[in-house]
Parts: structure tokens; C-alpha cells; sequence
């Protein structure tokens, strides 16, 4: 109403109101506020860019509150599972020991990494885990290749190392992991890929924030006959009675593939849970973010909007006071 | 401001307490493999090393210069751990050589498992699985380890399902033309009839 007033007395306070040229360009990139002009060049301040981007920050905090519930459900039903499996590998060391750092010829390294993005940086952990690996076990006749799981390591290996790359395989959760699918999975790449050793690595699951890389190793027949034979570690492989086949080579075969399917199932299951564990503290940082950027948006837009009330409030009173004096 | 370091502080506590591995995976005293820690070090400097298997697992006992009384057995399957360092007085494992019995003592071993019974006793009491195939580990120390991939309490199998399976796979062997089919059928009939057996004696 004081507008309006305003408005209808114009031609007698030419003197107060400054037309303003609208200028082509800004000369400052996207300035927070807009003065746009009025119908007769009064200038009033548009909240509205601040506006926008707040329920754009609303939004996105929403969706990634949404992201965390589902992370956390996924997590809740893999994470029995996994728990489950860890007896699987423990009979396999205490009888093999463990030796990642055997000497051999050919390294296969296995890479298990997640499909889906926004899991905080547990495959890239896994990647570098790899690479470290590969410069490890680098040497005159020695050779390491990559057999990789999910799309995120393969994404970041097939850019430097895609000579190395022997096998990959994508879309792992599509159902739900049992044994059967992992025990295909090894067989195929033991069909496929000639290995002395075989370095599984993996992320494994201790608690809903922490993850440690781990990598097993599995060593070929051959290889665990040699290393038994000279004693160390595999020294007493020797005293233990080998019952029923033809012979101990053919048992040894069947324990070495056995193993690398059950090391391999545990860790896809640790691995899965890391994923899911990883994206929920993800995804909760990410709404907290977006929680205090909304904050600082009010402030912005709380003090845009007085500010243009208390502009407005001082044109009406200096028009008004003109009026009297 | 203010509210959000009180925040953080009181989640500090809490996340620590939460940090503590599961009961299953108890943190062993074995230190990781040292070659490889330094073999690690040196190559790349700026990363921890990655942790091995050893390091997240209990030490077996070494073994004792007597015979112990009791046979300790871990019985694994993928989905579950059925038996955890349990304290038994025999177990009879269907090796591939026939039904093995071990006893407390018994020489180190490596046998690998045919589908049939597995029982174990304790004191009067026998439980009875029936294991599709596997793995025994016997050690010095009287553990035994049975990796199995599937094992089931015998009382719940189906006789029915059991005869009608065995039909279908004696037929597939008869009437399957590669090798490939022959060997599968072959598998499907040492299983029903393994488990024929198993419901019969």
C-alpha cells in the first residue's frame, strides 16, 4: 500500500528515485543478490536465487538420508552372513600357514571392488592395495596379473595397467551372493588364468566405520610342495597322511581350489559389508554437509530478505517526511 | 558451533567402544608376517601394509607331549560354522577311502570327504550329518578341521525325494550324450545313493 502511494505521488519526487540502466552484462560473475527494477524504476532485492539453491540443498538432504536407511537395512542382512563365513578360511591357515610373502613367478592378483559408487574410499584403497602389490612382486621373470571384481576397480586399473588385466567380472550383487555363485566364479578363473600364487584382495568388515585392507594369499600346488619341502613355515605339510586319491599331488590340487573358493567367498561377503558400511558413514557426512550448508543458506537469505524490507521501510519514511517538512 | 563439538565428542566414546571386532574374529596375538612387512616398506613407503589372514586368527595350541582326552573339532560350512572348537570323544568322517574314525592322538591327516554320514559322538550322545563333500584337516595336536560345503541333520531328509532323485539321475546317465552329462549324472547318483544309505543304515 505505501507502494502504491508511492507510486501515484511519482512525478513529484523525480528527485528521490534513480533510474538505473539495466546494464547488458554484470561485471562480477553471479552476484548472490538480484536488483531487479520496479515499474517505475523503484529497485527491490529478489531473494530468489538463494531460494532455489536451498530447496535444491533440502532436497539433496533428503535423498542421501534416504541412501543411508538403505545402506544400513543392506548392511543389517549381509553382515550375519559374513560373520557366518569366517570360520570358512581359519581350517585352510592353520594348516597352510600364511605366506604373502612367497616368491613365485606368476601372481594373480584378484581385486574385489564394489559396482555402485558413493562408498566413501574403501575401492580405491583396494586399488592402490593392488598396484602396491604389483611393484612388490615386480622382477626379472616374474609377471603379476589382474583379475578384477566390480566396475569401480576396474574403472581406475584399466587405465594404466590394462595390459595386466586377465579376467573381469561385473554386477556380482545382482542376487543375493551364496556359495554356489562364488564357487562358479573361482572355477572360472581357475580355468582361465595360470597362476603360482593367488593374492585375494579385499576390504574386511571389522565394525560399521572401520575397514582394513586385507589380502590372502593362495598358493598353487606346486608352489605349496616347494615351499614344504624346504622347510619354514610348510615344514610339517610333510608329516601329515594324505587318505584316499591316487595321489598326493591330486589331493593337494583339490585342497588348492578348495581353498581359493571358500577364501574367495568370505571375502566377497567382508567386502560387500565394507561397501555398505563405507556408504552409509558416506552418505551420513554428505546430509550432515548439506545440513549446514542449508543453515548458512537461511542466514543468507533471512539477512537478504530484512535487508530489502528495511530499504524499502526507508524510502516510504524519507517520502513520508519530505511530505510533512 | 558449540553444539556440534559436544556432538562430536559424545560420538567419539561410542564409536570407540562400537569398534570392537565381532566375538567370531577375535584379535589373535600372532604378529603379521614380518618378510612381507618389510618387503612392503621398502617398495612402498607411504602405505600401511595390508593385514593377512594370520594376523585376524587365534594360535593353534601346539602339540601336547600326551595324548589330550578330548578331540577338538571345528565343523565349517559356508553359510555357518556348526562347530566351534568343540570338545568330542570321536568323530567318524566319510573319507573318500570309507568311514575314517578319529580319536583323540590320531596321526596328522588330509582326507578328502565323499557324500555320506558324518557323526559325532560325545559322551552317549551322536549327531549325525549328512555331508555332501569336503575336507578333513587332522592335526598333531587333536583338532580336527571339516570343511563341508553343505551338511545337513539327517532327519531332514525326504526318502521320497531322495528315491525319485535317484531315478532321474540314473536315467540322465543312460541317456546323456557327452562326457560332460555322463560325469554330472555319475555325481547325482553317488549322491542319492549316498544318501539312500544314509537314511537306510
Amino acid at each position: 500500500m505505501a507502494m502504491a502511494a508511492l507510486r501515484r505521488e511519482g512525478g513529484r519526487f523525480a528527485p528521490l528515485i534513480y533510474p538505473r540502466p539495466i546494464t547488458a552484462f554484470r561485471s562480477s560473475p553471479l552476484p548472490p543478490i538480484l536488483e531487479n527494477e520496479g515499474p517505475v524504476g523503484v529497485r527491490y532485492i529478489s531473494t530468489q536465487v538463494v531460494r532455489n539453491r536451498m530447496k535444491s540443498v533440502k532436497n539433496i538432504q533428503k535423498i542421501t538420508k534416504a541412501m543411508k536407511m538403505v545402506a544400513a537395512s543392506k548392511l543389517r542382512a549381509i553382515q550375519t552372513k559374513a560373520e557366518n563365513s569366517r570360520g570358512l578360511w581359519q581350517p585352510f591357515t592353520a594348516l597352510l600357514g600364511d605366506l604373502p610373502s612367497a616368491d613365485v613367478k606368476k601372481n594373480v592378483v584378484v581385486t574385489i571392488s564394489s559396482d555402485k559408487g558413493l562408498c566413501g574410499g574403501i575401492n580405491s584403497t583396494s586399488v592402490k592395495i593392488s598396484k602396491g602389490l604389483h611393484k612388490l612382486n615386480s622382477g626379472p621373470e616374474k609377471e603379476t596379473k589382474y583379475v578384477i571384481l566390480g566396475e569401480k576397480a576396474k574403472a581406475q586399473l584399466i587405465r594404466d595397467s590394462k595390459k595386466d588385466i586377465e579376467l573381469i567380472i561385473t554386477e556380482l550383487q545382482k542376487n543375493p551372493l551364496n556359495y554356489t555363485q562364488v564357487s562358479v566364479l573361482a572355477d572360472e578363473i581357475l580355468k582361465n588364468v595360470e597362476f603360482d600364487a593367488l593374492r585375494i584382495v579385499f576390504n574386511k568388515f571389522h565394525s560399521v566405520v572401520s575397514f582394513v585392507p586385507t589380502v590372502s594369499t593362495v598358493l598353487s600346488p606346486e608352489v605349496v610342495e616347494k615351499e614344504a619341502e624346504s622347510g619354514g613355515k610348510l615344514g610339517d605339510l610333510d608329516s601329515y597322511e594324505v587318505e584316499g586319491g591316487e595321489t598326493k599331488g591330486e589331493i593337494l590340487q583339490n585342497l588348492a581350489e578348495f581353498q581359493f573358493s571358500c577364501v574367495m567367498f568370505n571375502a566377497v561377503l567382508e567386502n560387500a559389508c565394507s561397501e555398505q558400511g563405507a556408504r552409509m558413514s558416506a552418505m551420513d557426512s554428505s546430509s550432515r554437509n548439506a545440513g549446514d550448508m542449508l543453515d548458512r543458506l537461511t542466514l543468507t537469505y533471512n539477512r537478504t530478505r530484512q535487508a530489502s524490507i528495511t530499504t524499502e521501510l526507508i524510502e516510504i519514511i524519507s517520502g513520508a517526511s519530505a511530505l510533512e517538512g | 558451533m558449540l553444539r556440534q563439538a559436544s556432538r562430536l565428542l559424545a560420538r567419539a566414546p561410542i564409536l570407540a567402544a562400537r569398534a570392537r571386532p565381532f566375538s567370531t574374529d577375535l584379535p589373535a596375538a600372532q604378529s603379521a608376517d614380518a618378510t612381507f612387512t618389510e618387503a612392503w616398506a621398502k617398495v612402498i613407503p607411504n602405505m600401511d601394509p595390508p593385514k593377512t589372514p594370520l594376523s585376524f586368527m587365534q594360535p593353534r595350541p601346539p602339540t601336547p607331549s600326551s595324548i589330550p582326552s578330548k578331540l577338538t573339532v571345528n565343523f565349517v560350512l559356508p553359510y555357518s560354522s556348526e562347530l566351534a572348537t568343540k570338545e568330542v570323544d570321536m568323530v567318524i568322517v566319510p573319507a573318500t577311502t570309507g568311514q575314517m574314525g578319529v580319536l583323540p592322538g590320531h596321526v596328522a591327516t588330509i582326507a578328502e570327504l565323499k557324500p555320506g554320514v558324518l557323526s559325532v559322538h560325545e559322551g552317549t550322545e551322536v549327531t549325525k550329518y549328512f555331508v555332501s563333500s569336503g575336507f578333513v584337516f587332522i592335526h598333531a595336536n587333536s583338532f580336527a578341521d571339516i570343511i563341508a560345503v553343505e551338511a545337513v541333520p539327517l532327519d531332514q531328509l525326504d526318502a521320497n525325494l531322495v528315491q525319485k532323485g535317484l531315478a532321474d539321475f540314473t536315467s540322465k546317465l543312460s541317456s546323456g550324450t557327452t562326457d560332460l552329462e555322463k560325469a554330472e549324472a555319475q555325481i547325482g547318483i553317488d549322491v542319492h545313493s549316498a544318501l539312500n544309505s544314509a537314511l537306510t543304515g
